[in-house]
């Protein structure tokens, strides 16, 4: 088991910069995520701490060793690849075995802890068959053991569910994360998914274009998102660019920028002054913090609209509600008798002033 | 340091590589030019002006005859090939798919073999023309090849192959919506034939023309054996080089290599070139049924006939084969038969040896391919290096010299002591043709394992060496494992060709190393072609067998190397 530190890491392919100016600390332990679209740079820090690559700029350390620069083979981490790299001319039983012939266990030894792994992962009736012959999701375990049984430091997931079927997915989900706390091993792992980063995840880490945009457990990201683009990339949202007014201890008085009226809004929550006083703003909410008022009412932040459009889901039901210029996306729960929602009812809206949160816009402008 | 322990992995392996590809294919192609510069000791141009200049034309117009040739080749080849890609690929009656097998037979016949065979078939003295004659009751034989016209059946008989390989495979790749389209807008079989389907052809057409084209302009053993007065290049090399010519002979082979690798630069330009690839993926052969009773049993009766015609060589070595020594003579048919040649092929040690030359020389050769084209093709799919095209580029040369070329070359280079021999001279020793049987199998090898490791996942070695594994560990018990088979079928065709290297042999042999293509040539000379059979049923046995074993065990079409 190990803590990770990467400080003041960069990599660069030639003159495109693949990771830039990369803080984080993983704590022993911890189920920690890399999350972000394909091409953020997530893969080539993994590849960095397991040792496939090697920083241009900065450290990498396993609890206090610098690890900067050992090979791979002795690094002692697990490594489950996205297509599994299991060994297609060997058994279940060589492929999992493999890591321990290569540190010259006996074999006696090799086969008590090949077949405890592999009844960890509940295919021990499997170790004679060869991996071609198994299942997605059996040689996704196979991968699995295989990475567990050297006992690594450090388990490293790149991708691993993402070349199963959906209810596959969701079963080695939890298989994943029943192992990682059994073996209470310091894990990382590599998704776009944002559903599996906020389900599996002690905290996350959010890339995009080489940058780690933030680090937090998975409410902090969700509810507390430190700009747009981990706003956005996150869940649903509606994000609205305003200009600030005026400061009033807790509460911040915001304007809606948009082609009519204009509109006034008190946002409670924020992220860190700094931010706020460069570039440009916007409030976001998430569909589900909206609520609707069926009967008129005046108070902070409520607004009047009309639906533009319902769709129906089942548990839940979208609208889109149009406010003078601005369209919100709201989500309400099926409570409702059908066609209580329709499309070009007069509704009232109200943004709870906590669960507007206002933050900085990295990405360009923001689309009304 | 990783990334230096990596680097200077590299380094190692690539050491040991660019010293054989500089060492033993460019430093003799180098030679062979320099040779080409010398005129009576001085450097100059003096020899490609004699060559275009001469008076007699000699050279000039065997260049011609070679281009000429090799023209009428790709004509004839493609107006066997395309058909039967077509009928076969596109049409189901019964028997296709062994008539489809059948097809490539003549791959399955080593050329000086094959040469052989269409001689005593259709030659003056060929058992057809002569049966023809006797069973219409005819004055002199209908027909007989020799010439032009015999080196023109034999390179159709064996080239069409590369025509029907290459059609084949972009049939099946056009994915058929593309037709069902074209006929669901109204079009007729004959123009969706002629708008669309050829069109998607002429890239695989064109891409077999310019093969056939180079193939045919190195060809060497069926103008030695048919062309007569005829003068070919490759031949005249050979020539020069018998007399003493060697200035000559140099500059006619740089002059021959110049067509050749222009016409591969050309072929590589065309095949990089931005063209209607398909972009589907897995397409099923759609085949339709021939329903009409009477076209069915045309095609299969054409079928059978056509297969005939294609075994007929094999037959014809395997008859002679079985006719003892002077027991063929003034008589229009052999007499007698018994298996007196292949007892005297393991009784009699003269007749033993070339056998035994060839399989040792074959096997040197081929452990040589395999160990160099494991490791270049590792280097070139696996890793990353400055000069990676170079090397690249080094490979690829022995496949686009003609091998006459490269026997001169080996001439010139190793008729002297240098480095690259250690201070030996190799021409004349046994360590020659290994070496020149080595060369002209390096791309073939390395384009077969290039083929296997580019399947191979990097993250295959990833997972080893971070379960601990070390690099050679990894190599020996992960990579080489998994690239086997595919490596093992392109070496085994390296080797059945290396037994019956015919071009670079008849330059280098000494009569202690002679190989079995040099004896077949002897014995053609005193007549006796019965004992020249036997070996060739030898060579044949062998490719059947290695075929077999590249199908069976390695999963693998041997010929997809070629």
């Amino acid at each position: 088991m190990a803590s990770i530190q990467i400080e003041n890491v960069q990599k660069a392919f030639g003159k495109t910069i693949a990771i830039d100016q990369l803080n984080l600390e993983i704590k022993d332990g911890e189920f920690f995520t890399f999350l972000g679209p394909s091409g953020c740079g997530k893969t080539t820090t993994l590849r960095m701490i397991a040792g496939f690559y090697y920083p241009t700029k900065g450290v990498v350390r396993f609890g206090e060793k610098d690890m900067t620069r050992v090979p791979p083979e002795k690094r002692n981490t697990g490594m489950v690849f996205q297509n599994y790299a299991l060994f297609p001319h060997m058994t279940v039983f060589e492929n999992v075995a493999f890591g321990l012939k290569v540190r010259k266990v006996s074999s006696a030894d090799v086969k008590l802890k090949v077949l405890e792994v592999l009844r960890k992962v509940r295919l021990e009736k499997y170790s004679d068959r060869q991996v071609s012959q198994l299942s997605g999701g059996q040689q996704q375990r196979v991968a699995l053991a295989r990475a567990l049984a050297i006992e690594p430091e450090i388990l490293l997931l790149d991708e691993p569910l993402s070349n199963l079927d959906a209810k596959l997915r969701d079963e080695m989900r939890a298989e994943i994360l029943r192992l990682q706390r059994d073996y209470k091993i310091t894990t990382i792992y590599v998704t776009h998914d944002q559903a599996e980063a906020l389900s599996m995840s002690d905290r996350i880490a959010v890339f995009n274009y080489g940058v780690c945009h933030q680090v937090g457990t998975p409410a902090e990201i969700y509810n507390q998102p430190a700009n747009d683009f981990v706003a956005s990339f996150i869940g649903e949202i509606n994000l609205l660019p305003v200009q600030v007014d005026h400061v009033e201890q807790e509460d911040i008085a915001v304007t809606l920028k948009n082609d009519g009226e204009p509109v006034k809004l008190i946002v409670h929550n924020h992220t860190n002054e700094d931010e706020l006083n460069k570039g440009n703003l916007a409030v976001s909410i998430r569909p589900e913090a909206i609520r609707i008022l069926d009967t008129v009412e005046t108070g902070t932040n409520v607004l009047k609209g009309k639906i533009a459009a319902v769709q129906f889901l089942g548990s839940i039901v979208n609208l889109m509600v149009q406010i003078d210029h601005v369209s919100l996306k709201v989500d309400v729960l099926n409570t409702h008798e059908f066609g209580h929602y329709y499309q070009g009812k007069d509704v009232y809206v109200e943004l709870p002033e906590k669960q507007l949160r206002l933050l900085p816009v990295i990405s360009g402008e923001v689309n009304v | 340091m990783f990334k230096n322990r990596d680097t200077r992995l590299t380094i190692w392996l690539l050491i040991p590589v660019v010293f054989v590809l500089v060492a033993y294919v460019l430093y003799p192609s180098l030679r062979t030019f320099f040779e080409s510069l010398q005129s009576d000791g001085s450097i100059s141009l003096g020899n490609y002006q004699d060559f275009f200049v001469q008076e007699s034309k000699t050279n000039l117009l065997a260049l011609w005859n070679s281009v000429y040739i090799s023209i009428l080749s790709v004509f004839f080849s493609a107006l066997i090939g395309i058909p039967l890609a077509i009928i076969f690929n596109r049409y189901d009656f019964p028997g296709r798919s062994f008539f489809s097998t059948a097809a490539i037979l003549p791959i399955v016949l080593p050329s000086l073999v094959g040469v052989m065979a269409f001689m005593f078939l259709y030659g003056e003295s060929g058992l057809i023309p002569n049966a023809i004659k006797d069973l219409l009751g005819l004055e002199k034989v209908p027909f007989k090849i020799g010439g032009v016209s015999g080196i023109l059946i034999v390179h159709a008989y064996t080239m069409y192959v590369y025509f029907y390989m290459t059609v084949s495979a972009a049939i099946n790749k056009i994915d058929p919506s593309l037709e069902e389209a074209a006929y669901n807008l109204g079009a007729n079989r004959i123009k969706v034939f002629w708008k669309v389907t050829f069109p998607l052809l002429t890239p695989a057409i064109v891409a077999a023309s310019l093969l056939v084209f180079m193939i045919s302009m190195a060809s060497f053993s069926a103008p030695f054996l048919l062309a007569g007065g005829y003068r070919v290049l490759s031949l005249q090399i050979y020539f020069s080089k018998i007399n003493g010519d060697m200035e000559i002979a140099a500059t006619q082979s740089v002059i021959l290599s110049i067509v050749s690798i222009s016409f591969l630069l050309f072929m590589r330009w065309y095949q990089n070139r931005k063209d209607y690839r398909m972009a589907t993926k897995g397409i099923g052969a759609h085949r339709s049924e021939v329903k009409n009773p009477f076209m069915k049993w045309l095609m299969v009766g054409f079928g059978m006939i056509g297969v005939l015609i294609l075994l007929l060589p094999h037959f014809t070595i395997l008859l002679l084969s079985l006719v003892p020594d002077g027991t063929w003579t003034w008589q229009t048919y052999p007499s007698v038969f018994n298996l007196e040649n292949y007892r005297l092929l393991f009784a009699d040690p003269n007749i033993f040896k070339p056998l035994k030359n060839s399989l040792i020389m074959a096997v040197i050769a081929t452990v040589g391919n395999l160990v160099f084209g494991v490791i270049a093709s590792y280097l070139l799919v696996k890793r990353k290096f400055v000069g990676k095209s170079f090397v690249d580029i080094l490979v690829m040369i022995p496949w686009a010299l003609p091998a006459t070329v490269i026997g001169m070359n080996l001439v010139f280079a190793f008729n002297e002591p240098n480095v690259f021999s250690f201070g030996q001279i190799l021409v004349g020793t046994f360590w020659i043709l290994p070496l020149a049987y080595f060369i002209r199998h390096i791309p073939l090898v390395v384009r077969s394992t290039n083929a296997v490791l580019e399947q191979l996942d990097d993250s295959i070695e990833e997972a080893a060496r971070n379960l601990g594994a070390k690099w050679f560990y990894t190599f020996r018990k992960v990579i080489l494992p998994i690239i086997m088979p595919g490596v093992l079928s392109g070496t085994l065709l390296a080797f059945i060709e290396s037994v019956g290297e015919f071009p670079t042999s008849v330059l280098l042999y000494t009569i202690s190393n002679r190989p079995i293509s040099i004896e077949i040539m002897n014995q053609l000379r005193m007549f006796n072609m019965g004992q020249a059979a036997a070996y060739g049923m030898i060579q044949i046995t062998l490719i059947v067998i290695v075929l077999f074993i590249s199908n069976k065990f390695f999963g693998i079409k041997a010929e997809k190397a070629l």
